[in-house]
């Protein structure tokens, strides 16, 4: 009979407890269900709720509000806004490559009819520029075998292995994965580790070079000898932090960090995110209707 | 090419206090942020399109003549963030616009706002704000 009744016990107790773990990715408990076509509401104060153990899967916001991603004067640690204290330690060769650069943002924009930006002939931004052009909701899904990301500007996604495979290796016309040597890719080869419970860090190599992709907004450079280190740590459950490094001897004397720390915020499992696109026909139209003649007049580049 | 009016079109000039660094796409290198020019006109297209909505519309000067302006906001995911829609103008509609003109006088400009025939005023920077 004492028996039975400590088996009762034992189902009562943990059949809640198994059940949340089940729903954990699901469920949003502290935060009220936002309506359909709703953004995100600003963080309240309110008690934190601990992070699940490796797992950041959820849609996520910025926490700061939704343009806290946007980084029109570039990377969001390291502003183009002239400052001595953002100057990027620049080789040779990249300050070169930088100059070649007439971005639209920036401590050296140029009119809108003098760009050369790729991502204004909608070519593919590229990784990690995805990290710092319009970073708005982004949908994280994973498995035991991998983390996709889900971007919202052009619809964009990634693959972060987590399934124990080693990073690929530097090879001339690309990167070797096991004895085959891969293309370079818009957005790379991505591999990740868990380093505790709620951090993941990411690295990733295998970039198109620096006649296909920009950094940023501001013109920044990267090249093919690009290595980018992420972090990526769940605080509590409704929190996240983003931080990115850049690892460049092509272009940069030494890494630095472009992403510090960047919040976001979980959201209502059942949000159903915009998209924003890049049309060539609407931005064609946009150019012939504003852009081209908002830089008339003899106005030419800033440099 | 546009003929240079914006000064028959400026109803009230003004400094305003303006961040460009929350635009992402196309600067603020081509306008004049000094400056703000509020224009009544009547709406001949909204254009909800990206890189930029742009808003269409047509101004009659004192001495009765038309000027066709055009003035760009931000994308729809922004602008949505900040309350307006695809369908926040229809062809027709009397509007009062707010904008920074661009420096070479053409009849083009950023908007800041838009009052609406209804009263309610659409503000174009309500969605570049951050929660900081």
């Amino acid at each position: 009979m004492l028996h039975r009744f400590t088996i009762l016990i034992i189902v009562l107790v943990a059949a809640p407890v198994f059940s949340s773990l089940a729903f954990a990715q699901n469920e949003r408990p502290r935060q009220p269900a936002a309506a359909q076509g709703q953004k995100a509401a600003a963080p309240k104060e309110q008690k934190s709720v601990a992070a699940p153990r490796h797992d950041i899967s959820g849609t996520w916001a910025p926490a700061n509000g939704p343009s806290d991603g946007i980084q029109a004067n570039g990377v969001k640690a390291m502003p183009n806004d002239g400052k001595p204290e953002h100057q990027l330690p620049y080789t040779p060769y990249g300050q070169q490559v930088y100059k070649s650069h007439h971005a639209l943002e920036g401590a050296d924009a140029v009119l809108p009819g003098f760009f050369n930006d790729p991502r204004d002939k909608c070519e593919p931004l590229g990784f990690p520029r995805m990290n710092f052009y319009n970073l708005r909701e982004t949908q994280i899904l994973q498995n035991e075998y991998k983390i996709v990301m889900l971007y919202e500007y052009a619809t964009t996604w990634r693959v972060i292995w987590t399934d124990g495979r080693p990073l690929p290796k530097f090879v001339d016309g690309g990167v070797q994965i096991g004895s085959e040597v891969k293309e370079p890719r818009y957005y790379g080869y991505s591999v990740g580790t868990w380093v505790d419970d709620t951090t993941l860090v990411v690295q990733t190599t295998g970039m198109m070079g620096e006649e296909r992709v920009w950094l940023d907004t501001a013109g920044r450079a990267i090249s093919d000898q690009l290595r980018v280190e992420e972090r990526f740590h769940r605080v509590d459950h409704d929190r996240l932090e983003w931080t990115v490094t850049i690892d460049d001897p092509k272009i940069y004397t030494k890494p630095w960090v472009a992403m510090n720390k960047f919040p976001f915020q979980l959201e209502d499992p059942h949000r159903d995110v915009m998209e924003q696109y890049c049309s060539p026909s609407e931005m064609e139209r946009y150019n012939k209707l504003f852009g081209n003649p908002s830089s008339e007049e003899g106005h030419g580049p800033q440099r | 090419m546009r003929s240079k009016v914006i000064p028959a079109m400026v109803l009230a000039l003004g400094m305003v206090n303006f961040s460009g660094a929350l635009f992402a796409h196309h600067g603020t290198a081509a306008f004049d942020t000094d400056k703000k020019v509020t224009l009544k006109g009547t709406v001949t297209e909204w254009f909800w399109s990206n890189p930029h909505c742009l808003l269409q519309f047509d101004v009659k000067g004192e001495d009765g003549k038309v000027v066709h302006w055009i003035g760009e906001t931000q994308n729809p995911v922004t602008m949505t963030d900040g309350g307006w829609s695809k369908s926040s103008f229809k062809v027709g509609d009397e509007v009062t616009v707010a904008l920074f003109p661009v420096k070479n006088g053409l009849p083009l400009g950023r908007i800041i706002t838009v009052l609406l025939p209804n009263g309610k005023t659409l503000d174009a920077m309500g969605g570049t704000r951050t929660y900081k």
